[in-house]
């Protein structure tokens, strides 16, 4: 093992793993996180708590993570390079390892013409490759990535995304290779909707071998209705929904909409169980997180492993 | 080049207004090139401002002077015989050449009348776009000759990012993704091979974070 993360257990054990998301509140309100996380206890191995998503600003993800953690609950810091340098990214790692949170996801992030302050200075001192290898340098040599040695380094377990479905899409499996020559241990996925595409992908992920290097889980995204569908297809870059999804969706009345989107989302997993390649599922339910326990319920993914 | 725009008339009205007699400079260099800032755009702007000046009944006199280089200080010399008869300098060069007049003519305010934008290149008749971001330590030797520093949006040194779209920059679909620019280049140089190497964290010290650089040739210094 090469850190205590509980993530890095179950999936060192065989289980499909379990992720989900808690995005923090756009405020100081601890109570918001610790309600969204509570939700998720016995449900999901470990939480994502995103940095900054969408480029606007809310409690840092560190923060939000050192109250999860405080539950007794995993958090994944998430950190992307858009807003700090790598002494402030590295400071921030030592500062969650010292609250007892060991597993990240590192990202580039949004750029910030997405969010509400697209007059901000946009950092990217480093990107998401450098920063997995920063974090590896950290746990694995014990040094900074300026060279200093660290006293009592962090070992986080290191994650990272992928999406299969961006362009080109000749280049996504090598660039995931890539990020495993970084030294990522564990991949959260895009959302999935276009399964055959997702397929090719992951088919040329195991010719490569790459899946017996590093874990990856599947992103899954209930659709709540035909406009969201719609949405996603034409203004999300980098998402395929596939149009018979967004046909099926609209297909039903309003009313059942929701239900249609968390069955597509059940089919959607229980087609990937049986993928090679895939070693859980990352569920991120976008304002609709009081509907993960009954996926993953109804998923046949309980009861979580203990380990 | 270095690329400039012209200031909105409004601002540059505003910075010369306390005065009565300006020396308005032009720049035979870059900003002659991307026709912000030359010989033609200081006898547009001298008269555009006058007959600004004039609707509100002003008088302005301008002085107009087409320097060969104004960030060399031989040429930015040969305003000597006129400063002590104007009240200010209006300079369309770029931010190099302002600097140059307040460096050398520490007694007369001088005032840009464009805005400096970037280093890049002419893509067809009246489009430029950034090339270059004085990085101090060139990349293009190792991504097909197209720079991500100043052309992804994220500068990426392993892009591309998730967002890269039918060729396509997230943020703007007028944008090309400089890492699809990158892939097809050295596709067709045969270099696939050359982008699974991770180009590690950049040392940004030759870069403006270092602070303030500066070129000191000993062999050409005097």
């Amino acid at each position: 093992m090469k850190t205590e993360s509980v993530l890095e257990k179950i999936l060192a054990a065989g289980h499909l793993a379990v992720t989900s998301e808690c995005g923090p509140p756009r405020g100081a309100l601890p109570e918001k996180v610790k309600e969204k996380a509570e939700m998720l206890r016995g449900y999901v191995d470990a939480i994502n708590v995103t940095d900054n998503q969408t480029a606007v600003v809310r409690m840092s993800s560190l923060s939000a993570c050192i109250l999860i953690k405080q539950l007794g609950l995993d958090p994944i810091l998430q950190m992307v390079t858009r807003d700090r340098n790598r002494l402030a990214m590295q400071s921030d790692i030592l500062g969650a390892y010292a609250h007892g949170i060991n597993n990240m996801l590192c990202l580039s992030g949004d750029h910030p013409c997405f969010g509400d302050h697209p007059m901000a200075a946009n950092v990217y001192d480093l990107d998401s490759m450098q920063l997995i290898q920063v974090v590896r340098k950290m746990r694995d040599e014990g040094r900074f990535q300026g060279g200093d040695e660290i006293e009592n380094p962090p070992k986080m377990f290191i994650g990272a995304a992928a999406n299969p479905f961006a362009d080109p899409f000749e280049l996504r499996a090598i660039r995931l290779a890539k990020k495993v020559k970084a030294g990522v241990d564990f991949i959260q996925t895009q959302c999935i909707y276009n399964i055959d595409k997702f397929g090719k992908w992951m088919k040329e992920i195991c010719e490569r071998g790459l899946n017996e290097k590093v874990s990856i889980l599947a992103g899954i995204t209930p659709l709540k209705s035909a406009g969201m569908a719609n949405y996603m297809r034409n203004k999300v870059p980098g998402m395929d929904v596939p149009e018979e999804l967004v046909k099926r969706m609209a297909g039903v009345p309003k009313k059942d909409q929701a239900d249609e989107g968390i069955k597509i989302c059940l089919e959607t997993i229980e087609q990937l169980k049986t993928m090679e390649g895939i070693r859980g599922f990352h569920i991120m339910a976008i304002e609709w997180e009081q509907k993960v326990p009954e996926i993953v319920e109804r998923a046949g993914l309980l009861p979580r492993p203990q380990v | 080049m270095i690329t400039a725009e012209r200031k909105p008339l409004e601002e540059i009205i505003e910075y010369v207004r306390p005065f009565g007699k300006i020396l308005l400079v032009g720049c035979n260099e870059c900003v002659t090139v991307c026709s912000a800032g030359g010989r033609k755009e200081v006898g547009l702007l001298s008269s555009a401002l006058q007959m600004a000046f004039m609707k509100e009944g002003k008088m302005l006199e301008i002085k107009e002077m087409t320097l060969e280089r104004q960030c060399d200080p031989e040429y930015v010399e040969e305003l000597s015989g006129h400063i002590n008869q104007v009240d200010a300098v209006l300079s369309m060069a770029c931010g190099c050449g302002v600097q140059e007049i307040a460096q050398r003519y520490r007694e007369k305010p001088v005032f840009p009348a464009v805005n400096t934008k970037f280093m890049g290149a002419s893509e067809r008749q009246g489009v430029w776009s950034e090339r270059c971001q004085g990085c101090g330590n060139c990349l293009l030797g190792l991504t097909g000759g197209i720079c991500p520093v100043a052309r992804c949006s994220k500068r990426l040194l392993n892009g591309p990012c998730g967002g890269s779209t039918k060729g396509k920059c997230e943020i703007n679909p007028e944008i090309d993704c400089a890492w699809q620019l990158i892939w097809d280049r050295l596709k067709a140089l045969g270099q696939e091979e050359r982008y699974s190497d991770i180009i590690p964290a950049k040392d940004w010290r030759p870069s403006r974070d270092g602070g303030p650089r500066k070129i000191i040739r000993e062999d050409l210094a005097s």
